[in-house]
């Protein structure tokens, strides 16, 4: 019941959520200089070569009339074409978007994991030299943003010791079978763990660019609130039925602590998402992010209002998932 | 021999003032223990010593606990840890709290003998079952499956006393078992510890501010002041003559149930002052 009300209530507010950056991205796009006709005809072409073509795409209407044209399109589930390569936007945006999702998910699965580990060994070990050597780690890795630690994991793990690949989302000299664009979900269920291995030999470096700021927080936020439970009542009483120390951390605080950390990892997720951006473009990876920059490196206007609504849309949805995960977690909730 | 027997044990915060003074003091089988005097004199202290929960913020620096006559104390922390969970444990203050919020209830009754007893399951479930309805919950089944969340303070008390009993232990510690619950319902679990200690011949270890409840319920007193025992006495001869001024002064102050009205004098300065010396003159003797 409480459930249906929030996925009601979401599906709301994420309409309302998208219409409003519809706007947005559709208005200013138009206001930042930059032709998108001029850019697409070689140098020399005329003003009426500009205007024809402008006529073509519709951008010489008023921008309400442009606008309506597009809304309208957008609700019959046509985004239009791309400028640059004539296709149309929501084939392009959907080929793209299995790839970010799988870097964006890897990342987060590398997050949680590396900052859950050290989360729980600072805890386990608490007040020691270990947790010490944890925080020093945690500070550093939050200091650097995600783009200079891809360059640093370039240096080292694909120029000192080139063990990963540091370009690209698959070797180009592999035949690939796959019908869907999601490669490494589908190697594996292909079983073909050669090219499974090839993929992943790619995604390790940017997805691990990418997962490091948000390990450093899950762990700083999970030790603290770790720390914290346990001294909580509850935990005494279990220490005094025989339970050990890690035992303890695990069955007692664990889940109680993950609760308050959960949220802020769903906020930080959709920045890593952000990072895709930038890191994709460091790494040659052909995903949605890369694209959005030559998209706006060419002004082709309807292919940028397509990848914001998307990740607009991958947002909400990534809140929405944590939500219910809160709910789920947290018996106080799933009573109510 | 006792069941509990501490023998000079000390206590202090880290590098910092002692918080217990040599105490000592034995707890038979079967028998109950008063552990009395004022806030922060160090009774919950000696119950976490005990235990094995003291804070990490302080360190024991001597003395000894003997459990069925093995010092605790000299035992690797995991034969410690198993030995406490086997035979002892406690019943605590505040039943909110006491509770993991994200378990239900059956598993935080059955966790230890399962987990460390290595009891089945399902014998287990039993005497979870069991052990509901004779601290008189109602629905059994429905309350197991329920989270704390879902239930009264004195109900959630009722479930940490049988959960404390799980496991049939030698000892219990409680303490302040009712300080955190209602009046009306107070009494109705004191009976419930008395009844229930009494039926299993369980040796418990009492923490109380209430010398009215330790008429009521125990044996024997040990009056704490500063982390110093003051006072050991038989309850019969504690009400009777209380030998340490201090205890003397502390019966003064506790109001009487036959006249609530009279007899309500706090404890006089110059016996505080009296009992301070003491503390101050066993700090300067040398510490154990
Ligand atoms: N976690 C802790 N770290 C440091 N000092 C503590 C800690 N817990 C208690 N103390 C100190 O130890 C002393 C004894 O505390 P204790 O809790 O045993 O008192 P108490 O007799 O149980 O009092 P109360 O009746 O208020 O429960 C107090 O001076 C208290 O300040
Ligand atoms: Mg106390």
């Amino acid at each position: 019941m409480a459930l249906l009300r929030l996925l009601a209530i979401r599906l709301l507010t994420t309409l309302v959520t998208l219409a409003g950056v519809a706007v947005i991205v559709f208005f200013v796009i138009r206001v930042v200089p930059g032709n998108p006709i001029a850019m697409m005809l070689p140098p020399g072409a005329t003003e009426d070569d500009i205007a024809r073509l402008s006529a073509l795409y519709g951008l010489d209407q008023p921008l309400l009339t442009q606008f309506g044209i597009w809304v309208a399109g957008v609700l019959q589930g046509d985004f239009g074409t791309s400028i640059t390569t004539r296709q149309p936007v929501l084939d392009l945006v959907l080929g793209r978007l299995p790839a970010t999702l799988e870097l964006a998910i890897m990342a987060l699965v590398m997050a949680v994991i590396l900052g859950g580990a050290a989360a729980l060994t600072g805890t386990r070990f608490r007040g020691g030299r270990t947790e010490g050597a944890i925080d020093v780690a945690n500070g550093m890795a939050l200091s650097v943003p995600d783009f200079l630690w891809g360059l640093v994991l370039i240096l080292l793990f694909g120029v000192l010791m080139p063990v990963f690949h540091i370009s690209g989302r698959v070797s180009p000299a592999l035949d690939l079978p796959f019908t869907t664009d999601f490669y490494l979900f589908e190697s594996l269920l292909r079983l073909r763990f050669d090219l499974w291995a090839d993929i992943v030999a790619h995604m390790v470096l940017p997805a691990l660019a990418l997962a490091i700021p948000l390990a450093a927080i899950i762990g700083q936020l999970l030790k603290q609130s770790l720390k914290e439970t346990m001294n909580l009542d509850y935990v005494t009483l279990a220490r005094t039925k025989g339970y050990g120390e890690t035992r303890v951390i695990l069955r007692e605080a664990l889940r109680n602590a993950a609760l308050p950390t959960l949220t802020l990892v769903g906020v930080q997720f959709t920045f890593l998402i952000g990072g895709t951006v930038i890191i994709e473009r460091l790494f040659s990876y052909e995903g949605l992010g890369n694209m959005a920059i030559d998209a706006v490196i060419n002004r082709d206007l309807p292919l940028i209002q397509g990848i914001v609504l998307l990740f607009a849309l991958i947002f909400t949805v990534v809140n929405l998932i944590v939500d219910l995960l809160y709910a789920v977690l947290n018996p106080r909730l799933r009573h109510a | 021999m006792s069941f509990l027997s501490i023998r000079n044990l000390s206590v202090r915060l880290k590098k910092g003032p002692p918080l217990l003074r040599r105490v000592s003091l034995d707890v038979q089988a079967g028998e109950v223990r008063g552990l009395v005097g004022e806030s922060g004199a160090g009774k919950s202290m000696i119950g976490k010593a005990v235990l094995g929960i003291l804070p990490p913020s302080v360190e024991i620096t001597g003395g000894e606990i003997l459990l069925d006559g093995t010092d605790l104390l000299r035992l690797p922390p995991k034969d410690r840890r198993r030995r406490i969970g086997a035979s002892c444990a406690l019943i605590p203050q505040d039943p909110l709290t006491a509770l993991n919020p994200s378990h239900r209830i059956g598993p935080q009754i059955t966790d230890r003998l399962v987990d460390i007893l290595g009891w089945p399951r399902s014998a287990a479930e039993a005497r979870a079952r069991d052990l509901l309805a004779e601290v008189q919950i109602p629905e059994p089944d429905r309350v197991l499956r329920a989270y704390p969340h879902e239930l009264s303070g004195g109900m959630r008390q009722r479930i940490l006393i049988a959960s404390a009993f799980a496991a049939e232990p030698k000892l219990i510690v409680a303490d302040e078992p009712t300080t955190a619950l209602d009046v009306t319902v107070q009494k109705q679990i004191l009976k419930l510890i008395a009844g229930m200690q009494a039926r299993h011949g369980t040796a418990l270890l009492f923490v109380t501010h209430d010398l009215g409840v330790v008429s009521k319920v125990c044996q024997n007193l040990s009056v704490l002041y500063s982390g110093m025992v003051v006072e050991d006495s038989a309850v019969t001869d504690f009400f009777a003559a209380p030998r340490h001024p201090y205890s003397r002064a502390l019966l003064a102050a506790t109001p009487k149930y036959t006249d609530p009205a009279a007899g309500l004098t706090p404890v006089p300065d110059e016996v505080i002052a009296a009992v301070r010396a003491e503390v101050a003159a066993f700090d300067a003797g040398g510490i154990a």
